[in-house]
């Protein structure tokens, strides 16, 4: 009899195990979106490492480079006899204050995104902590917390920001960051709250409950990891939310001035008509960095909701 | 409309003048959280640029009296409360003695008019796509046609709008850099040389919202679509022989819908932050603008008072959304019946 239960129980498990091996290549994580994005944004960090090692950073300063020169191999028409030249000392050229761009790129691109990575990652903290209470304990906790979510969400933040700034100038980043998190919270608890919604009324929850689990185990042990690729999927569309309010506030000058971020590049390139006197390396290349970094965001995004939601993945 | 349910109306109502009152009290206390007051702010700012303020004293005081800021602060704030209910936003300081309210009447149709058009396409467009990505009797070459023109998704409107006015206003010179209108007309007028101007400025600001947001829209509607289809009511529209198009247009987009404005709704505020930075980069005569000019000029008031009446239109546009939900959800008007 136990002989026999073990045989079935091995049957069982090499079954599963088949299906395992079966499925290796089904391994959600596999997704070709979410590599795409995870490998250019960790290329451009290579590049950014690359660039802090081997290129001198402080030629981001002013007036560290001579001015307005296009990057190197190009030609520049500045005035009727007036013919600038780009040089292989500044390779993606210089701009109107004398900052050098590739130093600017290394400096600003990491910048950018770490207002975005701190404002993201203060906003999901809140909203994970406000979801589940509000999800779990349900009752008037929820409706306070709904209501809140709901008129932080109408709120066009920007706008608040821009009052906030007025008054306080231009700030450091970190402040900038901390700012924007005061409304970076309410997308991701309303979404978390949606799901734990959902969760709660799941079978393996109920089972959890009948057993005796404390509520706290069943928040942390059962339905955290169940909401795992939701809560990355939510941090990657915070953290670009948060950019675009950072980049945002930079373009409209509230950014730091001193070593400027991608943003503040553009501040600078928009004061200065740099679109008018053609020079587009001046705001093209931030623009197009920033908006490869929004592109990999958004790969990395949709992959994960793949991941997290197999109907989608078998619709490919 | 005899359906809406009372509790229904009654929580967006709810949501909506609290929403009002939020902000309003955030813009009332923010400037007086910082250290100062904004009319010694103001002159200190003034004295840095210039080296020197003659007689900053006497003008501080003069102004701090004429604002009222040496009363009690509720009473500042009742005050306050008081002039925003009656719409009187105060002077633009700047561009005195202009009141606010005069200046954002004048930009406010620009603004309404430029997302409300875009918002028209890109969420017309989106799902319309994100349905034909889902559909199983859509074309092959449709399906990786709509997959490449998402390209743009996710990028800032405002990055967007750069690109489109240097390669189409500078590089190729089809549609034109800046304002709303072309400037050989001194003020808007009902004529079809005047529209024709209208939309050919308008032009590239809308695509700068629309190219970067209608992809969105589509990954959403295709998403919802996804899941319809594995519904039952799915296999029993098949099997009675329902003609495709009709089982797309009743059964599928008009279940998928529903989420998709709610998700409108709460869009609508990135969507005004995002058109306010494109109205900055093509110079439009809208709010952005407006704001744009107000940081530049210190103007503290135009800056609250613009940023409060765009917090309002925002809202009111929510409110609409909602209430105009229970139209195409007959679910939610028997709720709570």
């Amino acid at each position: 009899m136990a002989a026999e239960a073990k045989t079935k129980a091995a049957v069982v498990a090499g079954g599963t195990k088949k299906a395992g091996a079966f499925n290796r290549f089904d391994n959600p994580w596999l997704n070709w979106k979410f590599l795409a994005g995870v490998s250019i944004l960790g290329i451009i960090f290579f590049l950014i490492f690359l660039g802090n090692t081997f290129w001198d950073t402080s030629l981001a300063l002013n007036a560290s480079a001579p001015l307005n020169l296009p990057p190197y191999g190009m030609e520049y028409q500045k005035g009727k006899n007036n013919i600038l030249v780009g040089v292989p000392e500044h390779p993606l050229g210089t701009e109107n204050s004398g900052r050098d761009m590739l130093a600017l790129l290394i400096v600003g691109t990491p910048r950018t995104l770490g207002v975005g990575a701190i404002a993201a990652s203060v906003g999901m903290l809140v909203g994970i902590f406000l979801g589940f209470l509000a999800g779990f304990l349900g009752g008037w906790i929820d409706d306070v917390i709904r209501l809140a979510t709901d008129i932080t969400i109408t709120i066009p933040s920007l706008l608040v920001l821009i009052v906030i700034q007025s008054v306080l100038g231009s700030v450091d980043l970190i402040t900038m960051a901390l700012l924007i998190s005061m409304f970076a919270w309410a997308t991701p608890t309303r979404y978390i709250r949606a799901q734990v919604l959902t969760m709660r009324e799941s079978g393996y929850v109920q089972m959890a409950r009948l057993s005796g689990v404390p509520t706290r185990n069943i928040m942390f042990r059962e339905i955290m990891p169940n909401l795992l690729p939701y809560l990355a999927a939510s941090y990657i569309g915070n953290m670009t939310g948060a950019i675009i309010s950072a980049v945002g506030l930079e373009v409209l000058g509230f950014g730091p001035q001193r070593i400027p971020s991608l943003g503040v590049a553009i501040f600078f390139s928009i004061e200065a008509a740099a679109l008018l006197r053609n020079m587009w390396w001046w705001w093209g290349i931030p623009t197009v960095i920033l908006a490869i970094v929004f592109i990999a965001l958004l790969l990395i995004n949709l992959g994960l909701d793949e991941i997290a939601n197999p109907r989608l993945r078998k619709a490919n | 409309m005899g359906g809406l349910s009372l509790n229904y109306i009654m929580r967006r109502l709810l949501v909506f003048f609290l929403t009002l009152w939020v902000a309003a009290t955030l813009i009332f206390i923010i400037p007086r959280l910082a250290p100062g007051d904004p009319i010694t702010a103001m002159v200190a700012r003034m004295s840095q640029q210039a080296g020197f303020v003659e007689n900053a004293d006497l003008i501080i005081e003069g102004w701090k009296e004429r604002f009222g800021l040496n009363d009690p602060v509720y009473v500042q704030y009742l005050r306050y409360m008081g002039n925003l209910l009656r719409f009187d936003l105060g002077l633009a300081m700047a561009r005195f003695p202009s009141p606010v309210s005069q200046l954002v009447s004048r930009a406010l149709p620009w603004t309404i008019g430029l997302v409300g058009i875009a918002t028209l396409i890109f969420f017309t467009v989106g799902n319309l796509f994100g349905a034909l990505l889902a559909w199983t009797k859509t074309p092959k070459l449709v399906k990786v046609l709509i997959p490449m023109s998402m390209i743009f998704t996710s990028i800032p409107p405002l990055l967007a709008g750069l690109l489109l006015v240097y390669i189409f206003g500078f590089l190729l010179d089809i549609f034109p850099q800046a304002y709303a209108y072309h400037h050989s007309f001194r003020q808007p007028e009902f004529t079809l040389k005047f529209i024709g101007s209208v939309l050919h400025h308008g032009f590239l600001p809308a695509m700068a919202i629309v190219l970067v947001t209608f992809g969105y829209w589509a990954l959403g509607m295709r998403g919802m679509m996804v899941t319809i289809e594995g519904e039952d009511y799915m296999i029993l529209a098949q099997a009675k022989g329902l003609k495709p198009f009709y089982v797309l247009y009743r059964y599928m987009i008009r279940n998928a819908i529903l989420p998709q404005m709610t998700a409108l709704a709460v869009s609508i505020g990135t969507l005004v932050g995002g058109s306010v930075l494109v109205e900055v980069i093509f110079n439009y005569n809208g709010m952005g603008t407006l704001i744009f000019t107000a940081i530049r000029e210190q103007d503290f008031n135009l800056i609250q008072g613009t940023s409060f009446i765009l917090i309002v239109t925002s809202a009111l546009a929510v409110l609409i959304i909602d209430l105009s939900y229970p139209l195409i959800d007959p679910r939610i008007s028997l709720e709570g019946k």
